[in-house]
């Protein structure tokens, strides 16, 4: 079946569903019982293999088969979640990225077919503990094994099967190919398959049975020819020739693993007979001995030849390297709606024009083509800012893999610790996010390895065993900035001094002149690394300036603050032409100002009489706390005037535990806004961030309340 | 910027904009202007500096804009249906809108009829606007050096 037009969909719900996996195996780590989880991920793990087996991704199907019968198990409480399980489950979502990843590629799952974690999961299903690694040469699932070899036998022993497999004649480099091999103790199998005769799409069947073989060995012939096949010009049935080292009854459950296939026909060939007398005549009795050693190079023919079989087979799905799936934007359904209103007031302006254009009074013509213009140039600022806002993504989607990375971190270094997040809702643009990754997985890394102390170290400092490494979010005026901080015990900067000395970066005076700040900011140059070990995790030199050079390229700046012993903060601020914000519109005089929602807590309406006096500054007594009050039509500008209103309407903001009431003449509204710079040249105070285009094309400009705390 | 042949000698010219500020005319290099539009509402600007009118919206940007009074000292602008705000693209990339009385022509000076303006180094004026006069039959024109106009007060 050609199910390349569903691959997309196939990839971003994989995508999705394998994330709710694990976050639900983070979840299940913590809560072994949580019913609602075992669900989810019964119901994930399910649907996973729905649309793989849909796909014909047999090897990924099997897989999460496994894990949605170990989730069965678990759900009707017959067993219980052990961190052996969680560590298993974690292996097989590993080997399920994998999957995933070659299929972006190639389109392809590839031939892995985990078998270890396969079986190991069929032992924790039937209450075994797992086993260590079983070897990789068994390629069925067990479980199904007998059933399976049973068929086999009836359909190889079945006497009303015509071996087709029989009448191949060979080639001389095919000759060659079997001689080789028998002389390497392989079994050189013919295999005849009987398609169903109802079934649809043959030459699918046959792609998936040859793909079964490859696995087992290499396909050294076919009847009719592997292209003949493919272009369906065979009728129920085909014969391969197949070296293999695996035996009769697996190659058997192998192509009986692909559906629609009536009956196989498999037999040895008598290599003696093919090759002619120059074989050993003692060819038969091979099955005893079980050489181990394998030839690449004797096996080279029947390599190419199996080789140039797979190509051809690619050749529909694939014809160049590139992954063959395109960049997709899931995008919200109300942002669509709005591009589509925006498109529907478009044409309603183009439509104006023409009227205008029709009409022939010569009078109001130039003004109402005026109004016209105006209308559509408003209508084209706002299409252009809502596909911008459809690029804007939330960060969630690079830093949700994060928690995982800390968990197997953390039994990797054998330091607990739990990674904190904030703020994954915040916006970022496409192509910011698409870079900003690999950066943020290297701050992590360097704080779970570097940063957390040894459990012995952190007892000793009287510190929680549990190490804390947070990642937050947020937006700040015109920058996103992302914070990694950790609890752990900081840079040592003496060794950076040190280190830096030996290197030769700066001499001794310069060490002694150098602050402590400049010193940390050596940790940037390119391969300083003071790991004392290198370690897998970290220390290989390549980390803290790759992390700067990247996020400069992306017109942001990074800063460390680090304390001994305390841990030590890395900021990374991006800057963002495109942000947009909730913000709440104001009034004051004549003018219009935006305040950044999330800065805001409440709204009051506070009497003048009510204002004290505090050191002679204004202040409020809210709920138990005093609040200076703030003038923004004075601190403003604003040409002085006479205060007559008997109460004011004061907008509480907050930094941190600081708060300040800001005082308004009126209230607007909520507005959802684009900030934009004031641009060069003009000098702007820390009071305003940025600037905002309002609906009417008017300017507004944006408070930073930040700054007025 | 055109050249033409005299007698053999080779002549440079340059095209100016020409606007009137107060009762004198300026040119402005017509490489640097990107954009001439009317008069639209400006958003003060709080605390920036004094010869910044403010920021108006070109098709989504936010950009500056500048009175040309102001900075040269003169008496407060006047709105007029002549005002026009000059858009300029500097060669920092970046665009700021310059506020004149009047845009009034395209004119075209060749090398020959400016008067450059005489540098003293050792006298060296912090508001160097201009660049020399340009004589245009009988108008003088004043051709402004717009990025020593733009740039910030030192």
């Amino acid at each position: 079946m050609d199910t390349s037009q569903y691959l997309e969909i196939f990839i971003d719900e994989t995508k999705e569903h394998l994330q709710s996996l694990s976050d639900h195996f983070m979840v299940l780590e913590k809560e072994p019982d949580n019913a609602d989880t075992i669900n989810e991920i019964f119901r994930s793990a399910h649907t996973l293999k729905g649309m793989a087996g849909t796909m014909g991704f047999v090897n990924m199907q099997n897989l999460t088969h496994k894990m949605e019968d170990v989730f069965s198990v678990i759900r009707d409480g017959n067993m219980k979640v052990t961190p052996d399980l969680v560590d298993l489950l974690f292996r097989g979502l590993d080997a399920l990225e994998a999957y995933q990843d070659n299929i972006i590629n190639t389109s392809s799952e590839g031939d892995e077919t985990n078998d270890d974690i396969v079986n190991a999961l069929i032992s924790m299903k039937e209450g075994k503990a797992p086993a260590a690694a079983a070897p990789k040469t068994e390629s069925a699932p067990k479980a199904e094994e007998p059933k399976k070899e049973e068929a086999a036998s009836q359909s190889s022993g079945g006497d009303n099967v015509a071996k087709k497999y029989l009448d191949i004649s060979f080639a001389d480099f095919e000759k060659n190919a079997i001689k080789e091999a028998d002389e390497q103790n392989k079994n050189v199998y013919g295999i005849t398959v009987y398609i169903q005769e109802n079934c649809l799409l043959k030459a699918a069947r046959a792609f998936l049975v040859f793909k079964e073989l490859e696995v087992l060995g290499e396909v050294v012939k076919s009847v009719p020819t592997v292209q003949d096949i493919e272009d369906e010009k065979f009728d129920l049935d085909f014969s391969v020739i197949l070296i293999t080292d695996a035996t009769e009854n697996k190659v058997v459950a192998a192509i009986k693993t692909v559906s629609e296939i009536e009956k196989v026909a498999i037999g040895k060939l008598n290599v003696a007979e093919i090759v002619g007398g120059d074989a050993k005549a003692d060819s038969d009795a091979k099955q005893d001995a079980a050489q181990e050693s394998k030839s690449e190079e004797s096996a080279k023919p029947s390599a190419a030849a199996a080789k140039k079989a797979k190509e051809d087979k690619k050749a529909p799905a694939k014809s160049s390297g590139k992954p063959v799936v395109n960049r997709s934007v899931r995008v919200d359904i109300e942002k669509l709606d709005d591009l589509m209103n925006q498109v529907s007031e478009l044409i309603i302006a183009k439509n104006g024009l023409v009227s205008v254009s029709e009409s022939d009074t010569a009078s109001t013509d130039s003004q109402s083509f005026t109004e016209q213009i105006e209308y559509l140039e408003r209508i084209t600022t706002t299409l252009h800012e809502s596909i911008m806002k459809v690029r804007m993504v939330p960060i969630e989607s690079v830093v949700n893999r994060f928690p995982r990375m800390i968990r197997d971190l953390s039994k990797k270094l054998d330091k607990p610790m739990e990674l904190y997040m904030s703020g994954e809702d915040t916006e970022l643009d496409r192509t910011v996010i698409d870079e900003i990754g690999d950066p943020l997985m290297h701050l992590l890394r360097n704080s779970a390895d570097h940063g957390i102390e040894s459990l012995e170290r952190r007892k000793e400092l009287g510190k929680p065993e549990q190490g804390s490494i947070y990642l937050n979010a947020s937006q700040v005026g015109n920058n996103v900035v992302i914070e990694v901080k950790d609890d752990g015990g900081g840079i040592d900067v003496e060794k950076v001094r040190a280190k830096a000395i030996e290197r030769g970066t700066i001499t001794e005076e310069q060490a002694e002149a150098m602050e402590d700040k400049d010193i940390i900011d050596l940790l940037f140059l390119p391969s300083f690394s003071t790991a004392e070990k290198i370690t897998d995790v970290s220390g290989r030199g390549v980390g803290l300036d790759v992390v700067r050079s990247k996020i400069e390229g992306l017109g942001g700046d990074i800063e460390v603050r680090s304390k001994k012993d305390e841990g030590s903060v890395f900021t990374i601020r991006l800057p963002l032409t495109l942000a947009i914000i909730q913000a709440l519109m104001i009034e004051l005089g004549e003018e219009k100002y935006a305040i950044p929602l999330n800065s805001i807590e409440t709204i009051e309406d506070v009497a003048v009489s009510d204002i004290k006096y505090v050191k002679s500054k204004e202040v409020i007594h809210l709920r138990g706390t005093v609040i200076p009050l703030v003038r923004l039509y004075d601190l403003l500008d604003f040409p002085p005037r006479e205060e007559t209103e008997d109460n004011i309407t004061v907008v509480i903001v907050s930094k941190g535990d600081k708060q300040a009431g800001l005082v308004v003449d009126n209230l607007i509204g909520q507005q959802e806004i684009v900030i934009k710079p004031l641009g060069k040249y003009i000098n702007i105070e820390k009071i305003i961030s940025g600037a905002t285009i309002l609906g009417d094309g008017e300017v507004a400009l944006i408070l930073d309340a930040n700054a007025l705390v | 910027m055109a050249e033409i042949d005299i007698n053999g000698e080779v002549i440079e010219s340059t095209q100016y904009i020409v606007v009137k500020i107060d009762d004198e005319q300026y040119g402005i290099d017509i490489q640097y202007v990107d954009n001439i539009v009317r008069m639209q509402r400006i958003t003060r600007v709080p605390k920036a500096q004094p010869y910044f009118e403010g920021v108006i919206n070109l098709r989504g940007e936010v950009i500056p804009v500048m009175s040309m009074r102001k900075k040269f000292g003169l008496a407060d602008d006047v709105e007029t249906n002549k005002t026009r705000i000059i858009i300029v693209k500097t060669e920092a990339q970046a665009l700021v809108g310059i506020r004149v009385d009047e845009v009034r022509e395209v004119v075209t000076l060749y090398d020959n009829v400016i008067e450059k303006r005489s540098y003293d180094k050792n006298k060296e004026e912090a508001n160097d606007y201009l660049l020399g006069v340009g004589k245009n039959g009988d108008d003088l024109i004043s051709l402004l050096n717009i990025n020593a106009v733009i740039a910030e007060d030192v």
